[in-house]
């Protein structure tokens, strides 16, 4: 379909801009498997520490990134289902606010005045200007999100009896998850940091501010995850040569995945002090619970993909798995697709680990848990995104992709690197090697007494991925950029790959409905987090506490002096 | 839905039923649990190791940039540790080689655990929660020695 102008540049900066910032993110991401494999024994390169690059590749890969993406591909997928563009002001004012909070983000990030990770755990102190630049970027991307309801209202008033398309629910269970998680974010960041961060209150509660961020935190992981499971049902049956193999079971997934994304951020939180073990083991039961629709869908894309093998004429119980569209240029969003499935497989069974409770203390902080997340979001999230913004930006422009076989075997090989990648840091985290440590400083450098070398071996495989993924993103962004600077050379067009279902099935009147669901969903997370807010609230207190990552000497601002005073 | 999927989804229930048995036996019956709640209060900022009686020993452990106080605690083979942590100033963590404690060190809250030491050998603790540039080299240890 044909789409304004507006909407289209809107759409194409959304891709343009943090794939842009994504070479500086991919930057980081090389340069710390250098550190952490001992290869350079220093703090900083070119004048950016170890954790500054950290935290750029924190944010700008998994917050900045996914967040842009999500809107794009919403704002795609809302126009192409429903025909409608959204109102122009919301996807205006969402793209402004975005980009304003991502330069503001940026900024902050860049002159060292935010280097507190992407999780800027207190009371290590950012600037003011990266947390209300992080709370504008979320309120950007909400705003997107208010326009496409608008519509969304208007075509059920003209489609009374049609079903809400696949993908339009996948998108809207998405953005309820993330206004929902992003509501104690914006809570802790604007009322709580803010302000302490801004030197107008002395005294911060860290628990508190912890529990807000992993009740985001993790409902997070899930609105980087959804816009890929939105293409595993719709997109990719078609680009498969295939049909769904069940669209009821993929509606349930979706459903599910609103009730339990939000009220399970306390399995990021087994080693801490302040919950009790009954709140922390029934957020391992929910946990579990939020495995069922990944388990679903795994079912269903198998399913789906052994009809489209055997339409091929496979034989036997997996022949079909060799029949599949691999490494066609034509076809190239497959590979992108399925290699981001396969990585998940084994992304998603590292995860039962890390939820799995008294289990969790083999693991916690250590590299296992992003070898584990690296293979879901650099597995089927970051894949399903640069593959998708590559095929979109093309049509949306009426552009060639240059390139192609870049960008058809650029999934490949990252997923090839990413195995030694995530191989090395899960097998290091076995043993005990530390996330987020400039390794190369202490633990692999054989001149210093804290040299270990039992982390040798694990942090080299991690080089190796790296190396490997950082070849394939360099690929891509080679064929990406080269076809930004082309000329079109056809119609400009909206277009997805439109799936079919194999089956007819009944709707099922339970499946049809949100409002049931939005209920539980509610339900559920007081029960999770009342419990868990009282406990914070009667085991820890406020300190007064705030520090810069330089220095371990408290930092004086007029509020300390202030209360000094008065305590003589 | 058909009736693969549907077994595909009892299936999937079931097993994670079992996980969920596998981790409540061992919190009850082995004694493998996460750490639990201890009110905060300003006397576990003083680190200090006490002897209970011969094999038992209660340690007050304090976390702070970039250093854990005691950083080195001498114990003989075969104690037990009742460890309280907290932290003096930002977020730390506290994971001891071979053993399977793992814990954070949270200014404004204390974290607790039970440590056996059967074998004797140096345990290192590491500090696997960024906490300033310092990070990398906050490492203590748990010297054990027969006696």
């Amino acid at each position: 379909m044909k789409i304004s102008s507006s909407l289209k540049r809107v759409i194409l900066t959304e891709f343009i801009l943090p794939l842009t910032l994504l070479i500086i993110g991919i930057y980081h991401g090389l340069m710390q498997v250098f550190y952490r494999a001992g290869v350079i024994h220093q703090a900083s390169v070119m004048h950016l520490s170890y954790y500054q690059g950290l935290t750029l590749h924190g944010v700008i890969n998994a917050i900045v990134l996914t967040t842009f993406f999500a809107v794009a591909f919403g704002h795609v997928t809302v126009t192409f289902y429903l025909k409608k563009e959204p109102p122009k002001l919301s996807y205006i004012v969402s793209l402004w606010l975005m980009v304003i909070g991502t330069l503001m983000d940026a900024y902050a990030m860049l002159t060292g005045k935010a280097q507190a990770l992407y999780t800027f755990y207190a009371p290590l102190k950012d600037s003011p200007v990266f947390y209300v630049g992080t709370a504008i970027l979320i309120i950007g991307s909400w705003t997107a999100f208010f326009g496409w309801l608008k519509i969304w209202f208007q075509w059920r008033r003209e489609h009374p009896r049609t079903r809400m398309p696949l993908a339009i629910l996948g998108t809207f269970v998405n953005f309820i998850i993330w206004v929902v998680c992003t509501l104690p974010a914006a809570y802790s960041t604007i009322v709580l940091l803010t302000p302490w961060s801004a030197g107008w209150v002395a005294t911060v509660n860290v628990p508190l501010t912890r529990m807000l961020f992993w009740m985001f935190g993790h409902a997070l992981v899930y609105f980087w995850l959804l816009p890929a499971y939105v293409m595993y049902y719709t997109i990719l049956p078609k680009v498969a040569g295939s049909k769904l193999f069940s669209s009821n079971a993929g509606r349930l997934s979706f459903l599910l995945f609103l009730i339990l994304s939000v009220p399970v951020g306390v399995h990021h939180q087994f080693s801490e002090p302040v919950f009790t073990p009954g709140t922390k083991f029934f957020m391992a039961i929910l946990t579990y619970g939020v495995a069922v629709p990944s388990f679903m869908t795994a079912f269903n894309i198998a399913a789906t993909l052994e009809y489209a093998g055997r339409k091929q004429g496979s034989k036997g119980w997996l022949g079909w798995m060799l029949h599949l569209p691999y490494l066609k240029s034509k076809n190239f969003l497959f590979g992108y697709l399925i290699c981001g499935l396969i990585l998940f497989i084994f992304g998603g069974l590292s995860g039962i680990v890390n939820a799995s409770y008294s289990l969790n203390a083999v693991i916690h902080n250590t590299a296992w848990v992003p070898g584990h997340f690296h293979m879901t979001v650099a597995g089927p999230v970051f894949l399903s995104i640069i593959g998708m913004s590559i095929y979109l930006y093309a049509k949306l422009s009426g552009k060639d992709i240059k390139y192609k076989y870049f960008a058809t075997v650029v999934p490949y090989i990252w997923m090839i690197g990413l195995v030694f990648f995530s191989h090395g840091m899960m097998a290091g985290g076995l043993m005990g090697e530390p996330r987020r440590t400039n390794l190369g400083m202490s633990y692999t450098n054989p001149e210093s007494p804290l040299f270990n070398n039992h982390w040798v071996p694990t942090t080299t495989s991690t080089l190796i991925g790296g190396i490997i993924m950082t070849t394939a993103a360099l690929l891509y962004f080679i064929s990406f950029f080269a076809t930004v600077f082309s000329k079109p050379v056809r119609e400009q067009v909206l277009e997805l790959p439109v799936s079919e279902d194999l089956h007819h099935e009944k709707p099922l009147p339970i499946l049809m409905n949100m409002k049931p669901w939005l209920v539980v969903m509610f339900i559920l997370i007081l029960f999770a987090y009342i419990p868990a807010l009282r406990e914070v609230f009667k085991y820890s207190s406020s300190v007064k506490a705030k520090y810069d990552v330089e220095s371990p000497v408290l930092i004086q601002d007029s509020v300390n002096v202030k209360n000094a005073g008065q305590v003589k | 839905m058909n009736k693969y999927e549907i077994r595909v989804m009892l299936v999937t229930g079931c097993v994670m039923i079992i996980f969920l048995f596998a981790l409540l036996y061992n919190a009850f019956s082995r004694k493998i649990d996460v750490p639990s709640c201890v009110p905060y209060s300003k006397i576990f900022e003083h680190p200090q190791l006490k002897k209970i009686d011969d094999t038992t020993y209660e340690l007050y452990v304090v976390a702070q940039m970039w250093a854990f106080a005691p950083d080195e605690i001498d114990i003989p083979t075969g104690s037990t540790v009742d460890l309280f942590l907290t932290s003096k100033d930002v977020v730390h963590g506290f994971n001891i080689d071979s053993k399977a404690v793992n814990l954070m060190a949270v200014p404004g809250g204390v974290n607790t655990a039970t440590i056996k030491f059967t074998e004797p050998g140096t345990y290192n603790i590491v500090c696997h929660e960024y906490c300033g540039a310092g990070h990398q080299n906050m490492l203590g240890k748990f010297v054990v020695k027969d006696e």
